[in-house]
């Protein structure tokens, strides 16, 4: 019993080192055999999976959970902190990496080859770096991580062939721009308060508010975090990044990074800024819920023009991007709820149609347009999932799209901002033509060969036939994540209730 | 009035959501997996019909399912509209399996369990709309059926049938998430509710101004109503195998569209409250404009599908009419009209395929002295006309007269007139069909080789349907009671 109680005590931990050990015991292992990467990487997902189940549980029954790095106090010391917003982000985010990790073994065998120990270990290192900024509670130790996640999803997109690595050095250097934007936030914060720990900061700094110095902090975390997250206009990076990569990456990246970083917003201004100085002593509201307006709109209509699909589900996450800023900056109850709500929705929707993406072009060697044709017949089960994660995108009840998108519109009524409640309503019609042009060509048009269909050294029984199902891992985890978009549409009610309320601002009108 | 507890509900939901998984294990086994259908088919009517005592003693059933949205939950409750509603289709369900295991099978269609399986969604989200309790789960097996109906428009997958596919997504998902969300929002923003109450939640809560344009909004977008201008997906859905166009395209889906609209008008915006906005008049004209127009261009279709699809439109806004008529029968009338219309407008598409699988033909010009060749077919296909028409000995005529005494009651002279033109309009365009086929002579050309009855299970089908016709004409009483009930509940509550 001691023992157990030992472990849940160092949750938050638990879930930061075991990823980091992992990679760094997958590096060595990868020497001798690369059998075992996969088995190690997926057991270390597990693990951080479990852990997050558990640190949620307990922020939901005995509230914040703060875990002294080294013992030492704060604002000394680095914390990590856990309340109800971070628990709940990890839970998904650790719940999108390991879905994507334990269907990855067959695509990453034929994608990697002898590199694909190199590929766990990054894996698992970014997605250390992304539990380290949902779950720490300094604003200088969120830049180092930061910093992790982007350098190891550089490594990771420039893995890929052809463009990739350009593609992955674009992303590197507008991350970098971004980290350092908010770095340079960071210490200006540390010039006048004088700490790093995020709720110190907080308390501190009503009493300075006058200062234009907080101004200028503000504004350069925001805008560094809007680079990071791909905000309009500043998504130059995330197209291409996410289209060249391997499709195992894209899978991780797409669903995570702009996700963690729309949190990494609320965070800052919610715990170190504090909803009264962002929403009452600066008027950033209006011009952010219009930017965020205009994210969605180029957005969709730039996803409308592209031929490849993967192409094209970049350019929704733009949007879907613009859906969670707007959202939040509307700065009501609803708004806030549905954006924090979208969070974990987006995240798990986003790896749906990003998996099934990445299975077809498994099996046909292309992700053009044109390569969907026939595979309702060819694929059945991987497009039945396509079909929920786009019904989910489009908002169709009860897949959870639906849910996070009524909140969001609910903010947009009650504040009046017809012009956002127009953008989603336009991008969720934007999105049946942008799915079910997929879908007719899937559904209409034969079959045509095998054209550009590589078969892989792993899948001896492919070789000389066509093209068939995906393989069983990739297929138990895609249908998985596609049947969680119901279950998460049928619970968010709870969630919302139970979870996201206790987090926002509890705000009049 | 008494409200109980029962899963009831949610068994007839999900009676024919469950047996798609046997439909497609049993996809080697045709026979098999006909059975499940009919299984399923058969649960659920079952399921429904044990309701029926309980809902005629006037109890309410309720089941609440779960709560997804604070405050707004996903609820089941029986009343008498919606036993009515869910009674005629599961009904039909019944017999249209029977009639598709006949016709798929005469014709050799392809992706049979595909076909089977969508059938059975899209009568579980019918039921489902038959039975929500509050817009939310409305609005959810309103897309579910949506969705679920698609597959079966494009079943042919060739290039008609894409396009036909896109004007259906068009216009039906496109109003649903362009208007009737954002309408339902502002509802339940302004009111804290989406439930149907018996006078309606808007009033007082909702300004005269927004009144008008939500109810705009619920007519046109409720599009399976296919009032016009939203009317155009419906002849274009035709393209679809003639049992969907038979169920879906006569009852289950449009029916779903003017459920949808009389739900509205009496659970959410509530009768007292139009009436005193005066709004009546507004749908009533919309109404009318579809009935006269519709019935006129099925005047010039060749294509008998097509014809039935414009006479359908014009049939749906009488139900539409009825029922904003405001008036005590025309709401009765209007009700009714759910029931008895698709009585005698399944029949008319049986007898549409038996015709085709018999002899290939589709178009009306072609159907010269045919009734020799198919009279029992061709007799169904009289008999579901009269009914159609309001004619009696058919059930149409009872629905018909309710409508036109509704409009005597609410004043509406004007509507009384529009009823009556388009009733000589439905004569028009069905009467010479049937009497060319008995009376006027074939060029010899035309059938080559002798012509029979469609098989067993296409015949059988319509023959029921026409004779339940009849039947309905002489023992209306358990629709009628039903909608009077339905009106109690309005009134008295």
């Amino acid at each position: 019993m001691a023992s157990l109680e030992g472990v849940t005590q160092h949750l938050p931990a638990i879930i930061v080192a075991v990823p980091l050990l992992a990679a760094l015991a997958v590096t060595a292992l990868w020497w001798f055999s690369n059998k075992l990467c996969y088995p190690l990487s997926v057991g270390a997902g597990l693990i951080a999976l479990a852990a997050s189940a558990g640190l949620f549980q307990q922020v939901l029954s005995y509230g914040v959970v703060e875990y002294r790095l080294g013992g030492w106090p704060p604002p000394w010391g680095i914390v990590f902190r856990v309340d109800h917003l971070n628990s709940l982000i990890l839970v998904a985010v650790a719940l999108v990496s390991f879905l994507n990790l334990a269907g990855s073994r067959v695509a990453a065998e034929k994608e990697f080859q002898e590199k694909v120990g190199a590929f766990y270990a990054l894996y698992l290192l970014f997605t250390t770096g992304l539990f380290g900024i949902l779950i720490t509670g300094d604003a200088f130790n969120l830049y180092v991580l930061l910093e992790i996640a982007s350098l190891t999803g550089y490594a990771l997109i420039g893995i890929g062939s052809g463009r990739a690595s350009l593609s992955g050095l674009n992303y590197v250097f507008m991350g970098t721009i971004g980290a350092t934007l908010y770095l340079f936030g960071v210490g200006c914060l540390y010039v006048i308060t004088g700490s790093l720990n995020m709720v110190d900061i907080g308390a501190i700094l009503p009493n300075l508010w006058p200062s234009k110095v907080i101004v200028l902090a503000f504004l350069l975390c925001l805008g560094g975090l809007f680079v990071k997250m791909a905000l309009f206009p500043l998504h130059g990076w995330l197209p291409n990044a996410y289209t060249y990569s391997p499709s195992v990456v894209s899978s991780l990246v797409a669903p995570l990074t702009t996700k963690v970083m729309i949190y990494a917003m609320v965070r800052v201004t919610l715990t170190i800024f504090t909803f009264d100085f962002a929403f009452n002593k600066i008027s950033l509201q209006v011009p952010l819920v219009w930017l965020a307006v205009l994210a969605i709109i180029v957005g969709s209509l730039m996803a409308l023009s592209q031929q490849r699909l993967k192409k094209m589900l970049a350019f929704i996450v733009v949007a879907e991007v613009g859906y969670m800023v707007g959202g939040f900056w509307l700065g009501n109850r609803a708004g806030m709820s549905g954006a924090v709500l979208h969070i974990i929705n987006d995240a798990l929707m986003t790896l749906c149609v990003f998996m099934a993406a990445g299975a077809l072009s498994f099996r046909t060697g292309d992700d053009r347009l044109t390569s969907l044709k026939g595979m309702f017949r060819k694929m059945p089960l991987t497009m039945g999932a396509m079909v929920l994660g786009g019904l989910s995108l489009i908002g169709v009840p009860p897949t959870c799209g639906f849910f996070s998108k009524w909140y969001l519109i609910s903010g947009g009524i009650e504040a009046g901002h017809y012009g956002f409640v127009a953008a989603l309503i336009i991008s969720s019609l934007v999105n049946i033509v942008l799915f079910f042009r997929c879908f007719e060509i899937a559904y209409f048009e034969p079959f045509s060969g095998s054209a550009g269909h590589q078969s892989g050294p792993m899948e001896p029984d492919d070789r000389s036939s066509t093209v068939v199902e995906a393989p069983a891992d990739m297929l138990i985890t895609l249908l998985t994540a596609a049947v969680l978009l119901i279950v998460l549409g049928i619970f968010s009610g709870q969630i919302v209730t139970r979870v996201i309320h206790q987090v926002i601002p509890a705000l009049t009108g | 009035m008494e409200t109980i507890d029962s899963i009831r509900p949610l068994i007839a939901i999900l009676a024919s959501l469950l047996v798609i998984p046997l439909i497609m294990v049993s996809r080697k086994a045709p026979n098999l997996r006909e059975m499940w259908t009919l299984a399923g088919a058969g649960l659920k009517f079952l399921t429904i019909v044990s309701m029926l005592p309980l809902v005629l003693a006037g109890t309410r059933i309720e089941c609440t399912l779960v709560e997804v949205l604070p405050g707004y939950g996903l609820e089941l409750r029986v009343d008498a509209l919606g036993m009515l509603f869910a009674l005629v289709s599961s009904f039909l369900w019944i017999v249209t399996s029977v009639y598709s295991i006949g016709y798929m099978r005469s014709l050799d269609e392809h992706d049979q369990t595909r076909y089977f399986s969508f059938f059975a969604l899209s009568l579980s989200a019918t039921v489902g709309v038959a039975f929500s309790a509050n817009l939310l789960t409305l609005y959810l097996f309103y897309e579910m059926l949506t969705l679920s109906t698609y597959p079966l428009v494009t079943h042919h997958q060739d290039r008609e049938a894409r396009s036909a596919g896109r004007k259906y997504l068009f216009f039906i998902l496109g109003t649903s998430i362009g208007m009737i969300l954002p309408a339902m929002l502002y509802i339940a923003l302004k009111t804290g509710t989406l439930e149907f109450a018996s006078q309606g939640i808007v009033k007082g809560r909702i300004s005269p101004q927004a009144t008008t344009l939500l109810v705009l909004l619920f007519v046109f977008g409720f599009a399976k109503a296919a009032v016009m201008p939203f009317h155009a997906w419906l002849p274009a859905a035709m393209v679809a195998p003639t049992p969907v166009s038979a169920l879906l395209h006569a009852v289950a889906v449009v029916k779903v569209g003017v459920f949808s609209i009389v739900r509205m008008i009496t659970g959410i915006f509530g009768t007292g409250w139009l009436a005193e906005l005066q709004l009546s008049t507004l749908v009533c004209t919309l109404a009318a404009l579809t009935i006269v127009i519709s019935s006129l261009i099925a005047l010039s279709q060749d294509g008998l599908k097509r014809r039935l699809a414009f006479s359908t439109i014009g049939q749906l806004s009488y139900i539409v009419l009825g029922v904003a008529l405001l008036s005590k029968s025309g709401m009765v009338g209007g009700m009714l009209h759910i029931g008895m219309h698709a009585f005698g407008k399944i029949t008319l598409f049986f007898c549409a395929g038996a015709i085709f699988v018999a002899t290939g033909v589709t178009n009306v010009s072609q159907m010269v002295g045919i009734g020799r060749r198919l009279p029992l077919t061709m007799s169904a296909f009289f008999i579901g006309a009269l009914s159609v028409i309001g004619l009696p000995p058919c059930g149409g005529f009872i629905s018909k007269w309710h409508l036109v005494i509704g409009t005597v009651e609410a004043n509406q002279y004007l509507m009384l007139g529009v009823l009556l033109v388009s009733s000589l309009l439905n004569a028009a365009y069905f009467l010479p069909i049937v009497y060319r086929a008995f009376f006027c002579t074939p060029a010899e050309s035309m059938f080559p080789g002798p012509a029979a009855e469609a098989p067993t299970w296409c015949l059988v089908p319509p023959l029921l349907t026409a004779g339940l016709s009849i039947i309905l004409f002489i023992y209306p009483q358990p629709f009628l009671r039903l909608a009077r009930l339905a009106i109690q509940a309005i009134s008295g509550g």
